[in-house]
């Protein structure tokens, strides 16, 4: 007697897994489908106001005539970032060295590690009420300016650029820190000098994957740095940000302005797609060392 | 020879003291920075509601959440059109979305060709790196006139049921979920994803093994174990859905009113913050409404995220079954 297996698997049955494959081949494709067609339609859109007066000259505010480009919305989003990082990486990756490392299974570790979660999810427009509150209403160092913009952003990448850290703090192996602390290195050398740098790759791609979280955001932007015009580097003042230009200019009733929006929207997502490719490129190989 | 070696060793020791004491301070600098922050986020949760207190006290708190009424003109904050049109457009996105992010999921870890798997992770994770200004006008200007036929097919064809029939309007509830949908849809995804990573393979090569077909092995021995994952998943996605701002203030229609179908027009917690904000003077009661607003929907994504972790606990005290192998002869 000859045991067929193919025999046990009924025409039904080899129907219903056939039929079961197209309908999630369908589902990937399904979700593929928005992706392309909002890059598809940037592009389309958005290529045309591209040249060299769109990157060089600040929007001027004009309805009609000579409106302007989008410099000082490139440079407002790479200020503001900038400080949201410098402010965030040195708190979230010592928030991860502390629950990893020091803190581990105590009460305030644990306490730590929940309030991540819960930052984590926090919606973005709270986070620009409560820095309003806190800091615009209350009038500290004038009203509206970059760096409150800054601290709304540097808390929103917060719990990414935490955990992203812990996780990869956690993977570096328990052998290379007991080889240094038996070479007698102090335990901060250790962290410092041993663990931190073993953990870098996984760190970087944290800190990339936030800032292009960061970038984006429009919501925690408007009630703090508001918006402007011109070019600043100032960052106690009010900014321009790409992701504000775009909100300002999407509801003018004038298609130049429109057409100057999916031109601020094409240059955001090319800045963040490289860098967020870049980042996942970054962890891909590691994984693979 | 010996004396030099173990001088090294004694300036090396961790024991000696500016050591020890370097690593005190290491400790305590760090323990006050874990400190500062648990400070911070209390902080947080306490001057939201301090600054909403005018609002509550002026129209009382469940009147703020279920009176059908949002009067700024005349300072009447009833915030329930704003609460439904929330809830309406996260309905709308999870029903959507989860079924397409769950079966692109497991379309990408059990069927895809092994190649393929991380390139198709890393572009679908790519939909949830477009900023939500960019889905906004997206959504304005291609879009909703691009629907605009489809839903009015629908509207007419299904106007039996409930919430459907009626004239549609250009922005509206359902492409707001849409857009909301989109959005979710790379979350869901990728937490999906790293569940279904988590099944064991001897489960799935024994369910191969017995004779299962692929789907089979899926609905058999990949499904059952991923369930807890999944739906933590996707209310981490609800709770996405319910916070999102601009994308939806830019396609939602910017009516405080509960429309009379999904293709009507309304508005949204997040939404009504983002657009009414400009108008609303420091210390007015506007302001404490619209902050009041705020902290209604971080309370509703605190619930909603801590409904996710729960089930997700649950799942894993629970001892794990192993569900039978049943293949249909």
């Amino acid at each position: 007697m000859s045991v067929n297996v193919l025999r046990t698997t009924t025409a039904r049955r080899r129907r219903t897994d056939q039929l079961a494959r197209w309908a999630l081949l369908a589902g990937l494709i399904l979700a593929l489908v928005p992706l392309v067609l909002v890059l598809l339609f940037v592009i389309i859109r958005g290529a045309g106001a591209l040249d060299l007066h769109f990157f060089t000259t600040d929007p001027t505010g004009a309805f009609f005539g000579n409106q302007g480009g989008i410099k000082s919305a490139i440079l407002g989003t790479v200020e503001i970032v900038a400080l949201a990082t410098a402010i965030t990486v040195p708190v979230g990756i010592g928030l991860a060295i502390y629950t990893c490392e020091v803190g581990r299974q105590s009460k305030l570790a644990m306490a730590v590690r929940y309030f991540i979660d819960v930052l984590t999810g926090v919606p973005s427009i709270v986070f620009g009420l409560f820095i309003y509150t806190v800091l615009v209403v209350s009038g500290v160092f004038g009203g509206f300016a970059a760096w409150k913009g800054s601290i709304a952003l540097a808390l929103l990448m917060l719990p990414v650029v935490a955990r992203a850290s812990e996780i990869s703090l956690m993977l570096v192996p328990d052998s290379l820190r007991e080889a240094a602390l038996a070479l007698g290195v102090p335990r901060w050398r250790m962290i410092m000098q041993v663990v931190l740098p073993t953990a870098f790759t996984g760190l970087l791609t944290g800190i990339l994957l936030a800032v292009t979280r960061a970038a984006g955001e429009t919501a925690p932007l408007l009630f703090t740095v508001l918006g402007a015009q011109g070019t600043t580097f100032g960052l106690g003042d009010q900014m321009n940000s790409l992701p504000l230009q775009i909100f300002n200019d999407v509801r003018q009733p004038n298609p130049e302005l429109v057409t100057r929006a999916w031109g601020a929207a094409l240059t955001l997502i090319t800045i963040i797609f490289i860098i967020n490719i870049t980042a996942r490129l970054a962890t891909r190989r590691n994984r693979i060392q | 020879m010996l004396s030099r070696v173990t001088s090294i060793i004694r300036k090396a020791r961790p024991d000696t003291a500016p050591a020890k004491q370097a690593d005190a301070v290491f400790r305590l600098s760090l323990q006050i920075l874990a400190l500062l922050i648990v400070a911070l986020i209390a902080y947080f949760f306490i001057q939201l509601a301090i600054a909403s207190g005018p609002a509550f006290a002026h129209t009382g708190i469940l009147d703020f959440l279920f009176k059908n009424d949002w009067d700024v003109a005349h300072n009447i904050f009833g915030a329930w059109p704003l609460v439904a049109g929330t809830l309406i457009t996260s309905a709308i996105a999870l029903v959507i979305g989860v079924p397409i992010a769950v079966t692109a999921a497991l379309y990408i870890t059990e069927l895809a060709p092994p190649r393929l798997r991380e390139p198709l992770a890393i572009t679908l994770d790519l939909l949830a790196a477009v900023p939500s200004v960019v889905y906004g006008l997206w959504g304005v200007f291609i879009l909703i006139p691009m629907l605009k036929p489809a839903e009015q097919w629908l509207s007419q064809t299904f106007a039996f049921l409930p919430f459907v029939g009626g004239p549609v309007s250009g922005p509206n509830y359902f492409i707001a979920g849409l857009i909301l949908a989109i959005m979710i849809i790379p979350i869901v995804s990728a937490i999906s994803r790293e569940v279904i990573a988590t099944v064991p393979i001897q489960e799935k090569e024994g369910a191969l093994a017995l004779g299962a077909t692929r789907w089979e092995m899926i609905r058999l021995a990949v499904l059952p174990h991923s369930r807890a994952g999944i739906t933590s998943a996707s209310m981490l996605g609800l709770g996405r859905a319910i916070g999102e701002t601009i994308a939806v203030a830019l396609v939602i229609g910017s009516a405080p009113t509960i429309g009379d179908h999904i293709f009507d027009q309304g508005y949204t917690l997040a939404a009504v913050i983002a657009n009414e904000f400009g108008e609303a003077g420091p210390g007015s009661l506007h302001l404490s409404a619209l902050i009041a607003a705020g902290l209604v929907l971080f309370v509703l994504t605190l619930l909603v995220n801590g409904i996710a972790r729960w089930v997700v606990l649950r799942a894993a005290n629970r001892n794990h079954a192993t569900p039978a192998l049943q293949v249909e002869p």
